[in-house]
């Protein structure tokens, strides 16, 4: 059998399955949910598998790299079928953040930066969620805005989201009162530079081109020193860092942050030196703090798969390892 | 229409993925896709939320906003060769701009905030409390000045690494490589978070195999 | 002139960026607060810049018929398509329900989400074949990264919840990114910090002039 017709072959199955399981959708039939013991005999399988790739690439044979592609996407799709619980440990950090939103009268004004875009979204997302949730339960004025130009999009995206609670739908929350959208401007850190002057210098008008001066949450909202607090959702630049130098050591902004986790080791440094009160590291971090605010939602779902993930890759990695160790560093492993 | 985007979706999204077999067609497809529709997403943004929010909804109250236009404006020579050399001067503000505000805010947070930060009492909770840190708290403080110092010293190449002074940046290089370390292991964490995403749009929005 | 009018632009709105740190009142705050207003506006022009210029590039190649020219042409479609749905939806064209919101969500999200999830695949695949603790500094490297990846993880607590308080994996993989990587962390700032100080000096004097470009 050639390649092509190989290839055919497995495109034609994988047609066939989406639209097997696509018109089960539609019927009208639930989520599959893999009782415990096939969870475990899952797990026990993959395990196996590892130890004779293990085997494989001390004999001197690196597998494939589709292979370990494969192995991620195996790690990735399967603990989403599966109901294990897991405790998560609440970090220090996480819960600063929390108590710092927390502590805050009702009726404060917080400002959100959504600074981030939609690769960033599985990270960032679950955390905006779930601070909007925490701020318009607590009777917090929203006050969001984004250095992103999708930024502002995603904090739509999350506030119709938390809108569909219904402790949150109780309240009748309105726009223009409870929580505004200004939308996005090009500039990056100028944008913030010019904020702590006049934040009507920047945001003439909102998200929809209602004037500022006609909106009544932020009429009076001159600059930073109106804001009581902020947190900054960040996926890169602009982002946290220009914030913490211009809006915090400058202006005296009390500011938070939720960062994607390639960037979160940077903020530590900032956190060590009181610049910010409180981080979110990456789907971890959401996790904990939909754990520290009661409110399960996707960071926690997604953890069982990143704990499978992150095991598939040390498990590659010390495979790796213990072959080239037990080959002699000399010898060349033969590849693909 | 719900159930034609979603296969929208997934289609791009699988063509996408396609990349991981090999390069082909349907990658290539979805990739140009991507940069069209970015390009025009950006175009569209800009055009109502910076263009038109200064100059319409905010009526261009402020006159020297037009010296403003006159510079972007002065930007979009650059697609004509023969007045392209105008586009320096905007360029010249940009880069002018951006080294006067970094100069101070690198200077004051990254620099000047975090020597502060560095330079910590070992036996004590704060500056002026006596001696009642806990032994966390004295191991932290003297792990976080030794490092950061140490790390300095490694990055000093106008000195030869010899001697204490050797033996000081090699303190510093373990210190970095822990860094890096720490880097990676969320860098890992970062991008298996997005691939979960995507797949739980995949098997849930799409197929509805998950919850 | 056409070298030394850009210098001085360089120059002039470096030095007053730096005054206004210092003596933020009129007459440096406004100015400030205009080059600020510039900027916004220049960097939006900037980025229309780009696309324009990816559309010069496509238009070309499609005309020239050169090898990949079908794709230019998607490029094409699919800018002009984004870009009139958004200008012609007027002020509310992102809202929900609108045809900009349907193709935010359904072709820019799943594109530009997908184009960093694959990161994932080849982030295990490189580390597989490369990622060998040859020297004491890359297996001290490994084992932070092994100490983050799995303390940040619920997994890291289940392995771990036999351990006092305080000492779980959790707690240790805190105490890194807090204390030692923190430290490490502080002196690559601190090293860079010098760095674009040294940079922006040099940029605002006129001696670094590589952003003029070369020729008259």
């Amino acid at each position: 059998m050639t390649t092509r017709t190989k290839e055919i072959i497995a495109l034609v199955a994988v047609a066939l399955f989406v639209v097997i399981f696509y018109i089960r959708k539609v019927a009208g039939r639930g989520a599959i949910e893999f009782p415990t013991w096939l969870s475990m005999l899952v797990i026990l399988l993959i395990l196996a598998s590892l130890l004779w790739i293990l085997v494989l690439t001390i004999r001197g044979r690196l597998i494939e790299r589709r292979v370990v592609f494969l192995y991620v996407g195996i790690a990735v799709a399967l603990p989403l079928f599966m109901s294990l619980t897991q405790k998560i440990s609440v970090s220090p950090e996480v819960k600063q953040l929390y108590d710092a939103i927390v502590e805050l009268p009702e009726g404060s004004k917080v400002l959100l930066s959504f600074d981030y875009d939609p690769p960033s979204a599985p990270e960032l997302q679950p955390m905006a969620e779930s601070i909007i949730r925490l701020c318009l339960q607590r009777d917090l004025k929203l006050i969001i805005m984004g250095l992103w130009p999708q930024g502002p999009q995603q904090a739509n995206l999350a506030l119709e989201k938390v809108f569909d609670d219904e402790d949150i739908a109780a309240k009748n929350l309105q726009y223009g009162v409870d929580y505004v959208n200004l939308g996005f401007q090009s500039g990056n850190e100028f944008v913030i530079q010019r904020m702590g002057g006049s934040f009507q210098s920047m945001f003439q008008s909102d998200y929809e081109g209602t004037r500022y001066e006609d909106i009544p949450l932020v009429r009076n909202v001159r600059n930073f020193s109106n804001v009581d607090f902020s947190v900054n959702f960040s996926a890169g630049f602009p982002g946290t860092v220009e914030w913490v130098q211009i809006a915090v050591d400058r202006f005296g902004l009390d500011l938070g942050a939720g960062n994607t986790a390639v960037q979160a080791p940077q903020m530590y440094v900032y956190l060590n030196a009181g610049q910010l009160n409180g981080l979110l590291g990456g789907m971890s971090g959401a996790a904990e703090f939909e754990d520290v605010a009661d409110y399960r939602a996707k960071g926690t779902k997604f953890m069982l798969s990143q704990s499978f993930a992150h095991a598939v890759a040390i498990a590659f990695i010390l495979i790796g390892n213990v072959a080239f160790f037990m080959s002699g560093r000399k010898s060349r492993l033969k590849g693909d | 229409m719900e159930h034609f985007a979603l296969w929208l979706g997934a289609f791009l999204t699988l063509g996408i993925l396609s990349f991981l077999y090999k390069d082909n067609a349907w990658y290539k497809l979805s990739e140009a896709v991507f940069v069209g529709i970015s390009a025009g997403f950006w175009f569209a943004t800009l055009f109502w939320d910076n263009l038109v929010g200064k100059f319409w909804d905010g009526k261009g109250e402020e006159p020297m906003l037009w010296v403003g236009a006159a510079l972007g404006l002065l930007m979009l020579f650059r697609l004509l060769p023969k007045v392209g050399w105008l586009s320096r001067w905007p360029l010249a503000f940009i880069v002018g701009a951006t080294s006067g505000l970094w100069l101070m805010n690198y200077l004051a947070s990254n620099i000047m905030s975090q020597v502060q930060a560095t330079i910590l009492p070992v036996f004590s909770s704060g500056f002026g409390a006596g001696f009642d840190a806990d032994l966390a708290t004295i191991v932290g403080n003297l792990v976080i000045f030794v490092g950061t110092f140490t790390g300095l010293v490694y990055f000093f190449f106008s000195k030869e690494h010899k001697g204490v002074f050797g033996g000081a940046a090699r303190v510093g290089i373990f210190f970095i490589m822990i860094t890096f370390g720490a880097s990676f292991g969320y860098t890992v964490m970062s991008r298996m978070s997005l691939l979960i995403g995507r797949i739980d749009f995949l098997l849930g929005d799409w197929l509805g195999m998950i919850g | 002139m056409r070298r030394e009018i850009p210098l001085i632009i360089t120059a002039v709105v470096g030095i007053i960026f730096v005054i206004q740190y210092f003596i933020p009142h009129w007459p440096f705050s406004k100015m400030s607060d205009w080059f600020s207003d510039w900027f916004s506006i220049v960097a939006a022009c900037a980025i229309i810049l780009g696309a324009l210029n990816l559309m010069k590039l496509s238009f070309l190649k499609v005309y020239d018929r050169k090898e990949g020219w079908g794709y230019a042409a998607v490029i094409i479609i699919t800018f002009f398509l984004m870009a009139i749905v958004g200008i012609a939806g007027g002020r509310d064209f992102r809202n929900p329900g609108t045809s900009f919101d349907w193709l935010y969500n359904y072709v820019y999200i799943p594109l530009s989400a997908t184009m960093f999830a694959i990161l994932a695949f080849f982030v295990a695949s490189a580390s597989y074949r490369a990622f060998r603790a040859r020297n004491f500094e890359a297996t001290l490297l490994l084992v932070a990264a092994f100490f983050v990846m799995i303390g940040r993880v619920p997994v890291g607590y289940t392995l771990s919840s036999f351990m006092p308080e305080g000492w779980q994996l959790s707690n240790l993989a805190t105490w890194v990114m807090t204390i030692p990587q923190a430290a490490g962390q502080r002196a690559i700032m601190i090293g860079i910090g010098l760095g674009i100080v040294s940079t922006s000096l040099r940029i605002i004097l006129g001696l670094e002039r590589s952003h003029i470009g070369g020729g008259k």
